[in-house]
């Protein structure tokens, strides 16, 4: 008897003339079959679906070569990871080895960072909201503290008084880049001369060790020419600093904001065929800082708080395909085991999905949603997939950035992440939440414990 | 019994004609062969016994995907009810 040929469900599609994308049609959907060694779907058997998978390889290289691009252009230049972007401890523990601070903007990753054994003076901590005993754990430890606004400042000159301490910090600076928005909602105003307010009036203080300045500008920035700008402005207001003051400020912390190849919605063309690369981002920020009127022998240290490049291509959510519908208007629907819950980004995404097993080269306009039961899970609007069935399985790529941290716990439980090591060795690096897990955190009331029906 | 609407053609790489409405389509191989069995009158049984006999799948799943394809052409106004 012949072999029989490979299933793929019967597929038409009307062809319309005349409404082709200039840009070509997506050819990328070659199935993933593997992760780093591991097949997707042992992967799948053994820890569940859907899951979140982080490659710890491609970190390191991803981190080393982001190391390398600024270290080569300027001379002194640290990197503290940003713990918003992805804090889980695992994760976090490989940027340490590989030699990042710590950057924190909340008690709680404050705390996170502190437990994984970050020493007190390496953490970076930035964010609106620092408590005052947030603030008071920073001064004991020595961390730097960016202030974000003057009620933190005048909240800080009485707390460094009442312990004694002389806190080390560094003003946030927000400044017209020339792009839109402007992101001025975090720290002070250089142009209207805010900023050079706070400094002197940290000056003015006596109790407060200035040690830096800071600015965040934005995010998934397109632009390198911006953080040239804001280079160019912080040093000038450490030069300023030193004139006045005679200090000489040990670091320049330009944040982050650096985009990862992720295809951001309402954009023609693909992610990598836009984002500028890391060199073009360093040269920018080492040329704004290397010709300012500092001397070379007093160039500050150069941090950078990069999260979202360097953690987001190294991680991928895989998922089951649950049903597969059609719509009134006859467009095909995929439902996923995975929603908006957990793939958070997918509202500013168009994330990359590949099938994760062989497939024809027969593709299939088709909208993918999530398995909530809300209108607004929607994966993708309009992708071309090959056709899938029911228990199918696919590959959601550059997911490692804000998923992790943003997910919600929304009818359902948060699924298993795992790690798969430098010998295609997986961990679970966050286990897969229980019902008791999260009824462990609740509390009913006496008069509640019982009722009839 | 279902009847694929006259003159509609069909090449051997996938693409359909329907010179009524002048529209094209393309389709994939599971689906040129059901239109091509509906061309040959088979019934929806038949239908599945061939493909059951061609493709590595279960009776479930082909029953289950041939019934929302032929959704489908409906839809698109290529087969009609007798």
């Amino acid at each position: 008897m012949s072999e029989k040929l490979r299933y793929e469900r019967p597929v038409i599609q009307k062809l319309n003339t005349g409404l082709m994308n200039k840009f070509g049609t997506n050819l990328d959907y070659s199935p993933i079959i593997e992760i780093e060694g591991i097949e997707v779907k042992k992967l799948i058997e053994e820890y569940g679906s859907p899951l979140f998978v982080l490659s710890e390889n491609k970190i390191r290289k991803k981190y080393q070569h982001a190391v390398r691009t600024f270290s080569s252009r300027y001379p002194k230049v640290q990197f503290a990871w940003s713990y918003k972007t992805n804090y889980l401890n695992a994760i976090c523990s490989v940027f340490h080895q590989e030699g990042s601070w710590a950057e924190v903007v909340s008690g709680f990753e404050y705390e996170k960072a502190l437990a994984n054994n970050v020493p007190g003076n390496k953490i970076i901590f930035n964010g609106p909201d620092k408590s005052n005993d947030d603030l008071k754990n920073a001064v004991i430890h020595n961390s730097m503290i960016h202030i974000d606004h003057l009620d933190e400042l005048y909240c800080l000159i009485k707390l460094a008084k009442e312990i004694n301490a002389r806190p080390r910090v560094a003003i946030r600076v927000n400044m017209d880049t020339g792009v839109y928005p402007m992101w001025d909602r975090f720290g002070l105003n250089y142009e209207n001369g805010q900023a050079w307010d706070a400094l002197n009036k940290i000056q003015a203080s006596g109790v407060l060790d200035l040690k830096g300045l800071h600015c965040h500008i934005g995010t998934f920035m397109l632009t390198p020419n911006a953080y040239g700008m804001a280079a160019s402005k912080l040093a000038d207001l450490a030069f300023r600093v030193q004139q006045k003051f005679g200090i000489s400020l040990e670091y320049i912390d330009m944040g982050g904001g650096l985009p990862s190849s992720n295809n951001l919605k309402g954009a023609y063309l693909p992610g990598i065929d836009i984002i500028p690369s890391i060199d073009e981002f360093a040269e920018a920020i080492a040329t704004g800082l290397i010709n300012s009127p500092i001397r070379p022998e007093d160039l500050p240290t150069l941090i950078m708080e990069s999260g979202r490049a360097l953690v987001d291509e190294a991680g991928y959510l895989l998922g089951t395909v649950i049903s597969n519908k059609r719509l009134s208007s006859g467009k095909r629907a995929t439902i996923m085991d995975f929603g908006v819950n957990i793939l958070f980004t997918s509202f500013w995404y168009n994330h990359k999905i590949n099938p994760a097993q062989p497939t024809t080269d027969y593709l299939e306009d088709m909208e993918i949603f999530g398995p909530l039961c809300m209108n607004i899970d929607v994966i993708r609007e309009s992708i071309s997939l090959p056709p899938m069935k029911k228990g199918d399985q696919v590959v959601v790529q550059n997911v490692g950035a804000y998923n992790v941290t943003q997910w919600m716990q929304f009818i359902t439980l948060r699924p298993n992440v795992v790690l798969i090591d430098s010998n295609a060795k997986a961990h679970i690096i966050r286990k897969k939440e229980s019902t008791d897990y999260i009824n462990s955190m609740e509390l009913v009331p006496d008069h509640l414990k019982s009722f009839k029906l | 019994m279902i009847k694929l609407k006259k003159n509609i053609a069909l090449s051997e790489s996938g693409f359909i004609f329907d010179p009524s409405t002048g529209d094209s389509y393309s389709v994939n191989q599971t689906g040129s062969e059901i239109i091509e069995y509906l061309k040959e009158g088979l019934s929806e049984d038949q239908i599945t016994d061939k493909l059951k006999d061609t493709f590595d799948s279960d009776e479930e799943q082909l029953r289950k995907d041939l019934d929302d394809f032929l959704h489908h052409l409906r839809q698109l106004k290529m087969i009609e009810n007798v």
